[in-house]
């Protein structure tokens, strides 16, 4: 573009923006991996560590002196610490001061003249010559490396027993209503705004650019009262899908009309004037000519919508109940945030299949969306 | 799933009834009003009454609802601000005044102000740092794309992304939250980072940052690729280097459009609820007016009066970019 763009300079731009890009998709990568990890390692380890064999130490217990058996004259417990739980045991002692004395394959003397042997697979021996006694078995402890292990186990975890399920289906019932609904009634109201002549229409245009920036705060306490209100003198539960379907339409409506409108006011005069020529009415210039015309609008506005409905918090705790069958994904991962903030495995898992949805709208129709934001760029979200 | 075949069902139902409606007022319209098959002076006197009252047929659904979902609660909010908690007796300005002598209040109108200086800024400029970079190098739709890609993600989903980021171990232990496994790596003490007063704001506020800036970086890019080249050649036999280019000629010719991003983005800030929520529900001194509003819509059974005030701040707020923007939008309707 510039004198300016050759090599070493060029160097700077590729390297900057290489680290940008690296800043800016870690956190979604990290989340992603993580939610792939074997909930056991992704609590002692970093994300970044996931390929890396993680070492662990642990302590186990070996079975009591009822299940010795003898051999050879000699008193033998044996087990693998490990358990079934993959790994390699590289260290163990027997006392939590020293707790890696041993490598694996040795041979301790316990305080007691028993022998204890460890091999790397897990398995050991503790040999005596006296028969022994206690009820309580001998702790071992150890240094175990485990191979990373990458599980499904989270997805079907919090899919299931955390309700996360359930919750992608009201997701879904929230959104695609309240995507379709407004489309319809906002590109009428958008052609009569572009191409009717009638007194009053610039003040109508001004006041859907004015509503476009107004907070949704504004709105909850009075409708909030108002679903309580009409809920109450029909007899039927406020909080209700069709309730929450017309929020999001009337929330969506001042974006509908405007990317709409902008988009339709942009369409040949001439393409209308001559099918008017022909005698189309009004109603058949939008419904045979605009209306297939502007499909780009329609589609940059259904992806902004499906995006808003199905990422929004607010509207949904407010205008929507808190049942099984009514929470959404943003409601349930906020709550798990309070119940199980330690529990990475839940959050992390829930928290992709949360955005899994939006993100794959986004890499598909990104085209659309960048062309509705250029067209909109007033309305902020 | 029986919802969602009800959901899809009532959409149905909904969009046909819509066209129905359409259709059918139409119809009527023009069963009332004939102008085909008439004689001239009755056929233009018809014409004349229906082009006067199409356009309203057109517009009424949205008018409709545009009226209860926004302008009715508008006025209400306004009304409920100077009422009690239950909204039923007039209190006068008994609302703002506990607000301004509320701590908490006072801490959000400070967070809100720290945020609007921030996020607004950054994001903008990141946002136009990046299209610069990217317009140059052969990959840069791909480098677009990744950066652009948080905005598709939840506030409450970059809540968790990001909290897992700032997540804390006591010292001595391995830190599985990258923040502080870079801080201990670099031989610092590990923090419990969104629980320290003050500082917390930023540790939220580059979760916005991050949402924010493909926003900014999006539009920004189309505007310099709207630049008109020979602009930018006369810089170039005059001698100018990059750096003059950029500041000098460039960014000086899309002021417009940096202040649309900004302005913008001040809206969405003043708005931010979800993050802060998500992250810390206000504790540890990070409340903000959205997060504080909703606390008192719900807080003890819900106080309306004092919910309702704080929203109207929000509103107050907003006013100037909204006025603004409808002059702007004045301006370029008269120049089409």
């Amino acid at each position: 573009m510039t004198p300016a763009t050759r090599s070493p300079l060029m160097w700077a731009v590729h390297l900057s923006v290489l680290l940008i890009v690296v800043l800016w998709t870690m956190p979604t990568a990290g989340l992603l991996i993580s939610s792939l990890r074997d909930k056991d390692q992704l609590a002692v380890s970093g994300w970044w560590t996931a390929l890396a064999t993680s070492s662990r130490n642990d302590v186990a217990r070996a079975p009591s002196a009822d299940s010795q058996v003898e051999r050879d004259g000699k008193f033998v417990i044996s087990g693998n610490i490990l358990d079934g739980q993959a790994g390699q045991i590289s260290a163990f002692g027997f006392s939590s001061r020293e707790p890696a004395a041993f490598k694996a394959g040795e041979t301790a003397e316990l305080n007691d003249g028993e022998k204890l042997t460890v091999q790397a697979d897990g398995s050991f021996e503790i040999v005596s010559d006296t028969k022994m006694e206690g009820s309580r078995g001998q702790r071992i402890f150890f240094t175990a490396a485990a191979p990373p292990r990458f599980t499904l186990d989270n997805y079907r975890e919090v899919l299931g027993a955390e309700g996360i399920g359930a919750s992608f289906i009201n997701s879904l019932t929230v959104a695609v209503p309240s995507t379709v609904i407004p489309i319809l009634v906002a590109a009428f109201a958008a052609y009569a705004l572009a191409w009717m002549p009638f007194p009053g229409r610039a003040i109508l245009i001004a006041v859907v650019v004015g509503l476009l920036v107004v907070p949704l705060q504004m709105s909850l306490i009075p409708l909030l009262k108002l679903y309580n209100g009409v809920g109450a003198f029909f007899g039927v539960p406020a909080k209700t899908y069709l309730g929450i379907w017309l929020a999001h339409t009337g929330f969506g409506l001042p974006l509908a009309i405007y990317l709409l409108r902008n988009y339709m006011a942009g369409l040949p005069r001439e393409i209308m004037e001559s099918a008017r020529v022909d005698g189309a009415s009004d109603f058949d210039i939008f419904v045979k000519i605009v209306l297939p015309l502007s499909f780009p609008a329609l589609a940059s506005f259904a992806i902004f919508q499906f995006l808003w409905t199905w990422n929004d918090l607010l509207v949904a705790i407010v205008f929507l109940g808190t049942g099984q069958d009514q929470l959404v994904l943003t409601g349930r991962l906020v709550n798990l945030l309070g119940s199980r903030g330690g529990n990475w495995e839940i959050l992390t898992a829930s928290a992709f299949i949360t955005i899994v949805v939006p993100l794959i709208v986004f890499f598909a129709l990104q085209r659309y969306l960048v062309r509705g934001l250029l067209a909109g760029s007033v309305k902020g979200g | 799933m029986q919802q969602l075949l009800t959901a899809v069902l009532t959409m149905i139902v909904g969009v046909l009834a819509c066209a129905a409606y359409f259709w059918g007022t139409n119809f009527i319209l023009d069963r009332i009003f004939p102008s085909k098959g008439l004689s001239g002076k009755a056929a233009s006197r018809n014409l004349r009454i229906t082009n006067a009252i199409r356009p309203w047929l057109f517009l009424a659904p949205a008018l409709f609802a545009l009226t209860i979902y926004l302008i009715y609660p508008v006025y209400k909010s306004v009304v409920f601000s100077f009422h009690d908690r239950g909204g039923v007796s007039f209190v006068g300005w008994s609302n703002y005044l506990w607000m301004v002598n509320d701590g908490e209040f006072r801490q959000s109108i400070f967070n809100n102000f720290l945020w609007l200086l921030v996020v607004p800024a950054l994001s903008t400029f990141f946002g136009l740092i990046i299209a610069a970079l990217t317009d140059r190098i052969w990959w840069g739709n791909i480098a677009k794309t990744l950066i652009f890609m948080p905005m598709a993600i939840s506030f409450v989903g970059a809540a968790v992304i990001w909290k897992f980021i700032y997540d804390y171990r006591a010292a001595g232990a391995e830190q599985i939250g990258l923040l502080n496994a870079i801080v201990v790596a670099l031989g610092g003490v590990p923090q419990a980072w969104i629980t320290l007063p003050f500082w917390n704001n930023f540790f939220l506020m580059i979760i916005l940052i991050w949402i924010q800036t493909g926003f900014a970086m999006v539009i920004l890019s189309a505007a310099l690729r709207g630049i008109p080249e020979e602009t930018i050649e006369a810089a170039v036999i005059d001698g100018a280097n990059g750096w003059q280019i950029f500041f000098k000629i460039m960014v000086p010719q899309i002021w417009g459009t940096i202040a649309v991003v900004w302005t913008t983005i001040t809206i969405l800030v003043l708005k931010v609820f979800d993050i802060v929520l998500a992250m810390t529900n206000g504790q540890w001194q990070s409340q903000v007016l959205a997060n504080l509003m909703f606390d008192w819509m719900f807080r003890g059974g819900g106080d309306f009066g004092r919910g309702a005030s704080i929203a109207v701040v929000i509103m107050v707020l907003v006013v100037p970019i909204m006025i603004w923007n409808i002059r702007n939008a004045a301006k370029e309707m008269r120049s089409h």
